[in-house]
């Protein structure tokens, strides 16, 4: 089977809610729909205080060319315009609005037969895909309409499809690959045709072989799709190691997976594509599971976009007592909230409530020097070296070892014996190594 | 409720920690101690005990009262010194240069340098240098093995076997003549030669090494390119001339090899960190041990093998990296 | 003496003379010819290399000052007029005279006036937590507490007080301004010491609406305006919601103190103040 050479580890799985059918989460009382949503540029309101907007209603426009519109997720009046505390309780633009019964915009299909043909140009489709804001689902959220355009002099011979979903806990890919199959396939070929590709393969780790066989029958009636069991190993969903894993090439530093021919897209991103192309659905709802040990009911739910996770989790059965921590995301590269009120966005593929004594940090003791840390990095750096550069400040020593080719995955720091922040450090340095970098380039 | 906590990711970490992998050495330890209990009887047993006790006070008393810090004597690094310096030394030892042994290993040694981690060279093997240059007396004579002893004093001592041929090839000795003089094969591997306390089973060593490995304290590369290298030096000398030179089984199974190569060379401080630079020291110390073996002074190498390199590891860490991603683009 | 000291003697010796005279040319051709001046100013400085005047250190200083022959925009803060004196004379240049100024640390979330929402874990540096999340009290603004102004200070003038969990300048500040650049939140200002070291500063950064702000720290400025109106001199920026004594205008009169609702303007080293007069003892000296 196969799977990327270079470091990985074995996080103990969890994923409790894998056998829990997507459920549709009732709607809010009120949604906070914040600008920022995507990697970019935030976009800009384009209704005002005491609007009333339809469901699916554009709200705000993304005018840069790296940015992404945002839809109403709801049908209701606009509050206010306001900033509210994002998911690391720093304040950003959001718009509020109070939820009435879902009325839909007139032009979205919300039948559910599947439409298989699509007789739209790539151009067509890339404006489509802007127009409905498609983002990456996987938790990045860069705008999908970028990567649906291969840059001038570029080509592309392979569409990889991620349906790894290697972080522990999160299971929104798996159902939704089980219970969506068709509408992804469909939205695969419709990016295949964007992309002007003629072969997509779909990676998905070995631990969900209902997927794996279900895609498998399915693939049949989609040519040039085939589907590739990987071995499950942490972070195979990172682009780089999953291009590594499915067609064995490697994306020299600092470049993006282009420069080897091929395009990474997620497969939620996929049935998203599908909705907006075929169904002239944008992106306002997306499958996010929220999980934990001590959780009542871990489930996935189809949420909208904006909806408070405290919602979420009074549907889940109620905060478990002995939290310690509630996770935006996934265990190993989710972000810690400090204040249990944030909005859902479209980056959001999990909410994981952990007890208190599974999160706690160790005692960072001294580095014992084992090197595991070195021995895991799916980049191929040395971390425990890295972060005492970083903490001495010795910048150009970090950019020579290559500081910037680390993704963050968050390995080096799970598997340290001595409990010591490797990433933390590493962080500071890729922060100042990044500045130092573009001040040369200007 | 209690406060929510906030931190970078990730947000879930191994079990494993610095404790676990230290007292996962020790127990690991446990055959060997015992075959040499068996062996050596209680004399054994009392300098294992007051090396081990030695070492965690001494390590106590300095980072209490001289570094003023935190005290760590409990993650079971200053108990893996204790038992390995033991392991080293002659059961026979009297207790008092067993406490001065540990008094350097871990005061000059370990803590000089700025305690667990930090230190650049094996404080066992460091410890046991010093006694060897201090005591040369002591430290060279080694009690006869006897099933079940007892005995304290009077211990009947002898040479080891490494010491046997040493001798007797510098005196014009053939090989063969000197083969009858040491413990059979099977003997050497049970443990049943003069020796250090710990160092005399290999066997019981090996089934340590496995445990190590089984739990992942240690990876396979630094004992693999030792062993290795020390088999091919040896053979081909022994190719050679198999009258001036014995069979690299010998060397395999007498001596501190096996201690050296599985506990010693593997010490996670003071080895390189990757693949490569790990193959590179293994195979270092294994020219080292039998160039000292056979041309050296001593009968014994491996523990200044090991400290000599240990001396290049900062080195080969930085001629040795590892391999990049995306540092050869592989398309196919 | 036999043959071989003769030989020695005769062969190291040339062997010495050689490479005398190739060093002497080589020395000659690759003289570098440096200002002597720089030197001596170099020696004038505190040479404790902190950065405080924005030169790579003490001698670029030096250097920096004697290549331009003139002082303007030159100053060492650590020491002061009487350094800035001594190179001047040095140089036979004048010296501005420059008000000494020190650190002041902008924020007065302590645990109490700023509970803790959260926990923090991880490695103790502020500019690591700043990227991470708004702070422990959830003020965007507020001090961290991690202390990476008490790294960056070469001199221990600024120290973590446990119990506030705020950082202290203390009066040995030299106002080199390390600590200006490592906070990420830009919460240290330098200001000037004040006659007597008597200071009056608004004591928060936050621009956020006062409701807002006063939710996660009951000392923040709320953006009133009350002191604004109250100020006589126009020494009080208001921008953003959030108000800023000009310390050039400042007559440290202490009208504004009384009226901040908040208490977010701090006095330091003025004579306790004097009950104010109750109506009673008004109407008595009436």
């Amino acid at each position: 089977m196969k799977t990327f050479k270079i470091g990985g580890i074995h996080p103990p799985e969890n994923k409790l809610s894998e056998s829990s059918p997507i459920k549709v989460l009732p709607l809010p009382e009120s949604v906070s729909i914040p600008m920022g949503q995507h990697l970019g540029v935030p976009a800009v309101p384009v209704v005002q205080k005491g609007d009333r907007v339809k469901t699916g209603q554009m709200i705000a426009k993304g005018e840069a060319f790296i940015s992404a519109n945002v839809h109403s997720s709801v049908t209701g009046v606009v509050q206010k315009i306001d900033e509210i505390s994002d998911s690391s309780g720093y304040r950003r633009k959001a718009i509020i609005i109070k939820t009435e019964p879902d009325e839909w915009e007139e032009s979205i299909d919300l039948s559910p037969n599947l439409v298989k043909e699509c007789t739209l140009t790539p151009e067509e489709i890339v404006k489509k895909v802007n127009e409905k804001g498609i983002v990456g689902m996987g938790g990045a959220t860069f705008p999908s309409h970028v990567k649906l355009m291969i840059p001038p002099g570029k080509k592309a011979d392979y569409l990889l499809i991620n349906g790894v979903e290697c972080e522990p806990y999160l299971t929104s890919d798996h159902r939704l690959m089980l219970e969506h199959g068709e509408e992804m396939l469909v939205g695969i070929t419709i990016q295949m045709k964007a992309l002007k590709v003629s072969k997509a393969i779909i990676g998905i780790e070995n631990n969900k072989k209902d997927a794996i066989d279900h895609l498998r029958k399915l693939v049949t009636d989609f040519p040039g799709i085939t589907v590739e069991p990987l071995k499950v190993k942490y972070p195979q969903g990172g682009e780089k190691q999953l291009i590594k894993a499915l067609i064995n090439r490697e994306v020299p530093s600092g470049k993006l997976p282009i420069e080897v021919g091929c395009v990474v897209h997620n497969v939620g991103t996929s049935v998203a594509v599908y909705q907006a192309v075929q169904k002239n659905k944008p992106l306002i709802e997306r499958v996010v599971t929220i999980t934990g040990n001590s959780l009542k009911e871990p489930s996935n739910f189809l949420t909208r976009v904006g909806t408070h996770i405290s919602v979420m989790i009074e549907a889940a059965g109620g905060l478990p007592e002995d939290t310690g921590k509630i996770i935006y995301g996934g265990p190993m590269m989710g972000k810690a909230l400090n204040v249990p009120d944030a909005p859902i966005t479209k980056g959001t593929s999990g909410i994981l409530i952990l007890p208190e004594k599974t999160t706690r940090r160790k005692t960072a003791v001294n580095c014992i020097r084992c090197g595991r840390c070195a021995g895991v990095c799916p980049m191929g750096l040395e971390p425990y070296l890295l972060a005492v550069l970083a903490d001495k400040n010795r910048h150009e020593d970090c950019e020579h070892e290559r500081i910037m080719d680390c993704m963050e995955c968050g390995s080096c720091l799970y598997i340290c014996p001595s409990g010591r922040p490797l990433l933390d450090h590493i962080r500071i340095g890729k922060g100042a190594v990044g500045k130092i970098i573009r001040s040369r380039n200007q | 409720m209690n406060l929510l906590t906030v931190s970078g990711s990730p947000h879930v970490y191994t079990e494993e920690s610095v404790s676990k992998i230290m007292y996962g050495v020790v127990l690991s330890l446990i055959p060997a101690a015992l075959v040499s209990f068996w062996f050596f009887g209680l004399a054994a047993i009392l300098v294992t005990l007051t090396a081990v006790v030695s070492c965690m006070f001494f390590e106590f008393i300095i980072q209490k009262y001289l570094l003023k810090g935190p005290v760590t004597v409990f993650d079971g690094s200053a108990v893996i010194t204790g038992v390995l310096l033991a392991f080293i030394v002659p059961a026979s030892l009297p207790l008092w240069m067993v406490v001065i042994g540990s008094l350097v290993s871990i005061g000059m040694a370990k803590m000089t340098f700025g305690g667990l981690g930090k230190n650049i060279f094996n404080p066992a093997l460091v410890g046991r240098v010093f006694l060897m240059i201090s005591f040369p007396v002591d430290m060279n004579m080694y009690p006869k093995p006897s099933a079940m002893s007892t005995q304290l004093t009077d211990i009947i001592t002898g040479p080891t076997p490494l010491a046997i041929v040493k001798e007797g090839v510098a005196q014009g000795e053939k090989i063969a003549d000197l083969v009858p003089q040491v413990p059979e094969y099977a003997n050497l591997l049970m443990g049943n030669m003069g020796g250090s306390v710990g160092e005399i089973s290999a066997l019981a060593i090996l089934l340590g090494g496995l445990f190590m490995l089984f739990r992942r304290i240690i990876t396979w590369e630094i004992p693999t390119a030792y062993l290795g290298s020390v088999v091919i030096l040896a053979g081909t000398l022994w190719l050679i001339d198999p009258n001036q030179y014995i069979d690299p089984l010998f060397h395999l199974i007498t001596g501190g090899l096996m201690l050296g190569a599985i506990y010693m060379a593997t010490d996670m401080v003071t080895s390189p960190m990757g693949r490569w630079g790990m193959i590179v020291y293994g195979i270092g110390c294994g020219f080292l041990t039998i160039i000292i073996r056979i041309f050296g002074a001593y009968p014994e190498g491996v523990a200044f093998a090991i400290l000599i390199m240990n001396a290049f590891v900062p080195l080969i860490n930085r001629a040795f990296k590892p391999q990049r991603f995306g540092e050869e683009v592989k398309n196919g | 003496m036999n043959e071989i000291t003769l030989f020695s003697v005769i062969s190291l010796g040339s062997i010495g003379t050689l490479a005398a005279v190739i060093l002497y040319f080589v020395a000659q051709k690759f003289k570098v010819i440096e200002d002597p001046r720089i030197d001596q100013v170099a020696e004038a400085l505190p040479n404790a290399n902190c950065g405080g005047c924005g030169y790579a250190g003490c001698r670029a200083f030096a250097e920096e000052i004697v290549r331009k022959q003139s002082l303007d925009g030159m100053n060492c803060p650590p020491g002061g007029n009487e350094v800035m004196k001594e190179i001047a004379s040095l140089l036979g240049l004048e010296a501005e005279e420059q008000e000494p100024t020190i650190a002041v640390v902008k924020c007065s979330g302590t645990r109490e006036n700023a509970p803790p929402k959260v926990n923090y874990e991880g490695a103790m540096t502020c500019s690591f937590a700043h990227t991470l999340f708004a702070g422990e009290s959830g003020c965007p603004f507020g001090c961290l507490g991690c202390g990476d102004c008490v790294v960056s200070c070469d001199f221990d003038a600024i120290y973590m007080d446990k119990e506030t969990g705020l950082p202290v300048v203390k009066d040995n500040c030299v106002s080199c301004g390390a600590c200006v650049k490592a906070c990420p939140r830009n919460i240290i200002e330098l200001r000037k010491r004040g006659k007597k070291d008597r200071r009056i500063f608004v004591s928060c950064i936050n621009t956020e609406k006062g409701g807002v702000a006063r939710k996660n720290c009951s000392v923040a400025c709320i953006g009133c305006g009350k002191c604004v109106k109250e100020c006589k001199f126009d020494a009080i920026v208001f921008e953003n919601n959030l108000a800023y004594i000009d310390y050039n205008k400042c007559t440290m009169c202490r009208k504004c103190a009384p009226v901040c609702p908040t208490n977010a303007i701090h006095e330091l080293n003025f004579p306790p103040r004097r009950p104010k007069p109750t109506p009673e003892s008004e109407t008595a000296t009436n």
